[in-house]
C-alpha cells in the first residue's frame, strides 16, 4: 500500500544545492514562459491561417517566425493611455494580478523527474487555486475601465467562473484517486499508463473545462469581439494590453501543460530524453486547443450556463463514480478505457438528443 | 517543509517584479522619446464604438445567475472536502467509500432538487 507520506520518493536535488537550485529553476521557468508563449502566439496564427485556407504571417524572418517579437517590441512602445474616468490603481493592478498568478502554477509544474522548482505536497490544490486568480484580475480589469461593455465582458467571466469550477474540481478528483498523491510529481510518478487511458471521462470534463478557464472558443464571450468589441481589455493599451494579451498565451500554456502532466504522463515516454516528450505533449494540446477554436462557434452566456451546469456537471460526477469502480475493483487498462468510452459516447448521444427535443428542463 | 514555500515567495517576488517592469516600461521610456505622451481629453474618454457613453457605467447590475451562484457556493466547497478522501481512498477502503458518499450524495440530492425545481433555468 502506498502512503502518502513517503510517497514520491525525495527527488534529487538537480543542480545542486538549495539557492542554486531556486536560482536555476527560476530562470528556467520565466525563459519558458516567455518563449513558449510567443511561439504559441505565431503557431496559433499560422495554424488558423491555414485552417482558413490563408498563409497566416510569414514576412518578419523564416515562416514568419518573428512576427510576435515584432508585435511585442511595437506593442511595448507605443503610448499608455489611461481612461480618464476609471479606477487608476486597479486599471494598474488588474494586468498584474492576471500575469503573475498564472506564471506561478509552473512553479510546481515537472518537466523532468525532480526538475521542479518546488515539489509542493499541496500541488494540485495550489495549481486550482492559482488558475482561479486570473478571473479576478479579468473582473478587475472589467470594473475599472468604467466602460459599459468592459462591465459586460467581467460580469461574463464570473458567470463562466461559477460554470466551469466544479466539473473542473470533480475531474481532478479522479486523478488524485488513482495517483494517491496531490503533488503533480507524485501524480506523474503514478502513470505508468497514461490517466488518459485508465479515465477518458475525465480527460473529455477536464478538457472543456480548461477551454473554459481559459477563455477559448467555444467560451470566448467575455471577449466577445463581434458584440462587446473586446469586452474586458477595451480600453486597455500599450504595455497594459501586451501583459493581458501575454496573460491569455500563458493561461493556454497552462492549460496544454496541465492536460499533458495530469492526464498523459506528462515527461514520461520512451526513446526521447523527457524534456521532449514533455514539449511534444504539450504541444499536440496545444494544437488540439487551436483546432477546437478553429472548429465551434462561440456560445451564448445562457448556452454556456446550461451545457456547464446540466452537460459537464453530471458528467463530471458520472466520471466520479466510475473512476471509483475502476480503482476499488482494479480493473485491467483496457476495459477502464472502453467502459469509459462507451459511457462518454452513450451520454454524448443521448444528451444531444435531450438537448435537441428541449423541454422543461434543459431549455436554456 | 518552509524551505520550499520560501522558495515559492521568492518566486512570486520575481515574477510580480518582471510583470511590474513591463507595466513600467512605457513611463520608463517616455524620456527617451521612444514611448510618445500626447494627452488629449479625447483619449481617456471611454470607446462604446464612437457613442458617447449615457449614465453612469458603476450602477446595481442585474445579473441573471443569482441561484448558480449560490448552488456554486454549496457545491464547490464540498468538493474540495473530496479532496481529502481522495488522497487517502484505497486506505479508507469501502466504508471511505460509504462516510464519503453519505457526506456527497445530499448534496447531488440538492443540486437534482434545484434542477428540479428550475433554479438552473435562464431567467
Amino acid at each position: 500500500m502506498r502512503s502518502f507520506i513517503n510517497y514520491p520518493p525525495a527527488p534529487p536535488d538537480w543542480p545542486g544545492g538549495y539557492w542554486w537550485h531556486w536560482l536555476v529553476f527560476t530562470l528556467i521557468i520565466i525563459a519558458f514562459v516567455m518563449t513558449m508563449a510567443l511561439i504559441f502566439i505565431w503557431y496559433e496564427r499560422r495554424l488558423v491561417g491555414r485552417f482558413q485556407s490563408r498563409l497566416g504571417p510569414n514576412r518578419a524572418g523564416p515562416f514568419g517566425f518573428f512576427q510576435p517579437v515584432a508585435d511585442a517590441i511595437k506593442i511595448l512602445t507605443k503610448e499608455d493611455i489611461i481612461t480618464s474616468r476609471g479606477d487608476r490603481v486597479i486599471f494598474w493592478i488588474a494586468p498584474i494580478v492576471g500575469f503573475v498568478s498564472v506564471v506561478m502554477i509552473f512553479a510546481v509544474v515537472p518537466f523532468w523527474e525532480g526538475a521542479v522548482l518546488v515539489d509542493l505536497d499541496a500541488g494540485l490544490l495550489f495549481v486550482l487555486a492559482m488558475g482561479v486568480i486570473p478571473s479576478i484580475g479579468i473582473f478587475m480589469a472589467g470594473w475599472a475601465s468604467n466602460n459599459k461593455y468592459a462591465l459586460i465582458g467581467a460580469i461574463r467571466e464570473v458567470a463562466l467562473l461559477i460554470s466551469y469550477e466544479i466539473p473542473m474540481g470533480l475531474a481532478l478528483v479522479g486523478v488524485i484517486l488513482m495517483a494517491n498523491s496531490l503533488s503533480l510529481e507524485g501524480i506523474v510518478q503514478a502513470q505508468e499508463i497514461p490517466f488518459f487511458v485508465l479515465q477518458p471521462l475525465g480527460f473529455f470534463v477536464f478538457l472543456v473545462a480548461s477551454l473554459a478557464e481559459i477563455n477559448r472558443t467555444p467560451f470566448d464571450l467575455i471577449e466577445a469581439d463581434s458584440e462587446i468589441v473586446a469586452g474586458y481589455n477595451i480600453e486597455y493599451s500599450g504595455a497594459k494590453f501586451a501583459v493581458l494579451y501575454l496573460t491569455e498565451y500563458v493561461e493556454a500554456l497552462a492549460a496544454s501543460v496541465l492536460l499533458s502532466t495530469l492526464f498523459l504522463g506528462g515527461w514520461r515516454g520512451p526513446i526521447l530524453p523527457p524534456v521532449i516528450w514533455f514539449l511534444i505533449k504539450v504541444m499536440a494540446m496545444f494544437t488540439l486547443i487551436v483546432w477546437i477554436r478553429s472548429t465551434l462557434p462561440r456560445l451564448r452566456i445562457d448556452q454556456m450556463m446550461s451545457f456547464n451546469w446540466k452537460f459537464l456537471l453530471p458528467l463530471a460526477l458520472i466520471n466520479l463514480a466510475v473512476v471509483t469502480l475502476v480503482v476499488f475493483s482494479s480493473l485491467p487498462g483496457w476495459v477502464a478505457f472502453i467502459s469509459g468510452s462507451l459511457v462518454l459516447i452513450i451520454y454524448l448521444a443521448l444528451w444531444s438528443v435531450i438537448f435537441r427535443r428541449g423541454g422543461k428542463f434543459v431549455q436554456t | 517543509m518552509l524551505s520550499t514555500y520560501t522558495q515559492l515567495g521568492l518566486f512570486l517576488l520575481v515574477v510580480l517584479l518582471l510583470a511590474g517592469l513591463v507595466l513600467a516600461l512605457p513611463v520608463i521610456l517616455r524620456p527617451t522619446g521612444i514611448s510618445p505622451k500626447k494627452p488629449n481629453p479625447l483619449k481617456g474618454e471611454p470607446f462604446e464604438c464612437g457613442m458617447e457613453t449615457i449614465g453612469p457605467t458603476w450602477i446595481r447590475f442585474n445579473f441573471h445567475y443569482y441561484f448558480f451562484a449560490l448552488i456554486f457556493l454549496a457545491i464547490d466547497v464540498s468538493t474540495i472536502f473530496l479532496y481529502l478522501w481522495a488522497i487517502q481512498a484505497e486506505e479508507f477502503g469501502k466504508n471511505g467509500i460509504l462516510a464519503i458518499s453519505i457526506f456527497f450524495i445530499p448534496i447531488v440530492i440538492g443540486y437534482a432538487y434545484a434542477w428540479y425545481k428550475g433554479a438552473l433555468q435562464w431567467k
